[in-house]
């Protein structure tokens, strides 16, 4: 199948071309300011902002195993609404994703489906249990792109030294999720003010960075690569900004909702802004702003948390960590840091797109001939509201419920296919 | 009693009251202590409205206080208690809610292990509700209570020099205390170990800190001890309770260094010997039964506020 772009503002080589773009089949054969060509679907960009697909290389289908929360389906469904074309699945399903058998499991459904590219990262220890090191290598040849505990960060130092060496020989990234359980303790929300103030058990800056701290450390003497997952201090920042002069192989990503939202958002204990790492003060926001910038934090991950009404419906105690983020990452920050002046557009797309697509090493992230047809295009002047009949994932967990955010996904292809449109509003 | 209302509120912590309302719930408090000391204690003014105590955390005291306050204005009381109702069997705390608004209740007083509950309870019924103590963060009827105490004793709390001792970090009386205590106009100075007192208290609370019990009570009005839990022993944040005793007691010696005469109070139940000994708690300085009858009251006060009572 052919698909003929007329008219688009393409963002390409870092900056915009107003041109033509057809594909054909799974990839872009012309860039060009006019192109004729007969087509089987002519879509008119006039007005409209054609961008590569965006990336996200964190997110939790709950598939298999909690699939009341999300599945497969849904969670692709909804990433290609937010325009996302590749993302990555994190482990902690039910079975754990630790083997082969799981990993093609999720590769398969989701290639069935064909709304959203779906990549795996496999446990690094198994059963995410913290005690032996997961069948990396085998899950390699199924197709995984990294191994991470996300949420059961390993405590054991021995162990991660272990599991970093063993990747490391296999040519495999680690994924850290970087939490000290007994510095966390029975935190709800950032240790802060916020904590003080609502008498809620808080989780101290320092649960993160000495985690971060040490797989540093170990990643300098093993020489495995390491990505730091959500960043949520001002000290983590500074940490990896120091460690990545000194040469050493680590990569990091913030979540929207760190870059957005500060801790004082807490104050009526709404349950939608629990998530893990939590969200902190204004000054630890500004760090990460301030190293998206300088390029101390490499790119953005949604970290889409789905959990059911049933469940975030609760006693703030109870009440599970997560919020969900595929449909609200483009919209959420382009309304709240590009409108506003604090990053550029351009920039955000580096950290949504091209950035996460180089890191995975994917045929995509760029608008040109050869290139994997993965492309969204986005209404900049059109608006969506957040609410529960709009969210399209099976959770409706969003910290931005309510709002009205500009930077509308109009259409999203995958590998040459729609997957997207805004007219079919289901 | 002027023109301030409290039809219909939530107490949900006193931050969300002005000062001027504070003043009146204490001035209504007064009259219904007068009614207390009555032989025959009982208004007929909430006859016909219910009233649900939601016992999630266990406090026979507290409840007690409570039932006996929406007794003593003909008011119905229903208990709910969570240690043998549907709660224990896993009902959430939402559907709970729910299914008792069908009762018909009118207003609901709840307390939860869990920081925000009351809010939920609101959430769900669309009912006044009275925050009990929740979790760590709040517990805006004993704090009035303490108040109404120093109140009826000094006459007006602007001014006062308040030391609390003890257990900051784990308690709600406290942080209620901090926030109704300043909008009367009183300097608050907290004191504990540094492991039980939390980060950021005076930035929040706009009180003082000290980890020293004598800088702590130099020239202090009134003194209030907090009840110190053994747990906190064994979760490592204090090494013996002789420790903790040695360096923060109040007793007949450590009041000294108070202004002479300084009022002596505690929330309780007390562990005598840990956070105050005897000698001081039974001694003439303390008002501490005082606060017990005055939550009943301060609680009369508030449920006819409220539930809009008339005299």
């Amino acid at each position: 199948m052919k698909i003929l772009i007329k008219n688009a503002s393409a963002y390409i080589n870092k900056t915009w071309i107003d041109t033509d773009v057809l594909i054909d089949k799974q990839n872009i054969i012309k860039v060009e300011k006019e192109i004729n060509d007969k087509a089987d679907l002519t879509i008119d960009a006039k007005g409209k902002k054609l961008i590569p697909g965006f990336v996200d290389l964190h997110c939790h289908l709950r598939d298999p195993g909690q699939t009341y929360k999300e599945d497969i389906h849904t969670g692709t469904r909804s990433a290609a609404k937010g325009g996302f074309t590749t993302i990555c699945a994190m482990p902690n399903t039910e079975p754990t994703i630790d083997n082969i058998g799981e990993v093609e499991y999720i590769q398969r459904k989701a290639k069935d489906l064909g709304l959203c590219k779906v990549k795996v990262i496999g446990a690094s220890s198994k059963k995410l249990e913290g005690k032996e090191i997961a069948e990396i290598a085998t899950m390699k040849e199924g197709g995984i792109v990294a191994v991470s505990d996300d949420g059961a960060c390993v405590q054991n130092s021995k162990l991660q030294s272990n599991i970093m060496l063993y990747a490391q020989n296999f040519d495999i990234p680690v994924i850290i999720h970087a939490e000290d359980y007994s510095l966390a303790g029975k935190g709800q929300i950032a240790g802060g003010i916020m904590a003080t103030k609502l008498g809620l058990s808080g989780i101290p800056a320092l649960a993160e960075e000495v985690i971060i701290s040490r797989d540093l450390m170990l990643s300098e003497a093993t020489k495995c690569q390491i990505h730091i997952a959500h960043l949520s201090t001002a000290n983590s920042v500074e940490m990896i900004r120091q460690a990545k002069k000194k040469g050493i192989k680590v990569t990091s990503e913030v979540t929207p909702h760190h870059l957005i939202f500060n801790e004082e958002r807490l104050a009526t204990f709404d349950t939608n802004f629990k998530c893990k790492p939590p969200i902190r003060s204004e000054k630890d926001r500004q760090a990460l702003i301030e190293g998206l910038i300088d390029g101390t934090i490499d790119l953005i991950a949604t970290d889409h948390a789905p959990h059911a009404d049933f469940e975030k419906e609760k006693e703030f105690d109870f009440a599970p960590f997560g919020v969900i983020g595929f449909e609200t990452a483009f919209p959420g920050l382009y309304t709240h840091l590009v409108k506003n002046n604090i990053i550029s557009l351009e920039l955000l797309i580096e950290k949504l797109s091209t950035a996460p697509a180089s890191w995975l090493k994917l045929n995509s992230g760029a608008i040109e001939v050869g290139k994997a047809a993965d492309l969204v295009l986005v209404d900049l002047n059109q608006s969506i509201e957040i609410n529960n009949e709009t969210i399209s994932s099976k959770s409706k967990n969003s910290p931005f419920i309510g709002e009205t955010l500009l930077g509308r996904i109009e259409l999203t292809i995958c590998d040459g296919k729609v997957t997207w449109e805004i007219n079919d509003n289901k | 009693m002027n023109n301030i209302s409290l039809l219909g509120r939530n107490l949900y912590d006193l931050d969300d009251y002005t000062p001027e309302e504070i003043i009146n719930i204490l001035e209504v408090s007064k009259v219904m202590k007068e009614i207390n000391s009555r032989e025959y204690k009982k208004l007929p003014t909430l006859k016909g409205k219910t009233i649900c105590t939601l016992f999630v955390e266990n406090s026979t005291r507290t409840r007690m206080s409570f039932e006996l306050a929406a007794n003593r204005l003909s008011a119905d009381v229903v208990t709910f208690e969570a240690t043998t109702s549907s709660l224990q069997k896993g009902e959430s705390l939402q559907d709970t809610v729910t299914t008792l608004n069908a009762m018909g209740i009118d207003l609901y007083i709840i307390r939860h292990s869990s920081a925000g509950s009351p809010q939920i309870v609101n959430k769900y019924t669309g009912k006044p509700v009275m925050n009990a103590g929740d979790g760590r963060h709040a517990h805006p009827t004993q704090a009035l209570l303490d108040m109404y105490s120093i109140y009826e004793r000094l006459g007006s709390l602007n001014g006062l020099k308040i030391a609390i001792i003890g257990d900051i970090v784990n308690s709600r009386v406290v942080r209620s205390n901090l926030i109704g205590m300043k909008k009367l106009g009183a300097e608050v100075t907290i004191c504990g170990p540094r492991t039980l007192v939390p980060n950021h208290m005076d930035t929040v609370y706009g009180c003082k800190v000290t980890y020293d019990l004598k800088t702590a009570l130099k020239n202090a009005d009134v003194v209030m001890g907090l009840r110190m839990q053994l747990e906190r022993q064994t979760e490592g944040l204090f090494p013996s309770l002789e420790e903790y005793t040695k360096h923060y007691v109040l007793s007949k010696q450590t009041i000294k260094w108070a202004k002479k005469d300084a009022l002596v109070m505690h929330p309780g139940p007390m562990n005598r010997g840990v956070e105050i000994l005897p000698e001081l708690a039974d001694s003439s300085q303390s008002i501490i039964l005082d606060q017990v009858s005055n939550g009943v009251a301060v609680r009369m006060a508030l449920l006819f506020s409220i539930l809009g009572g008339r005299f």
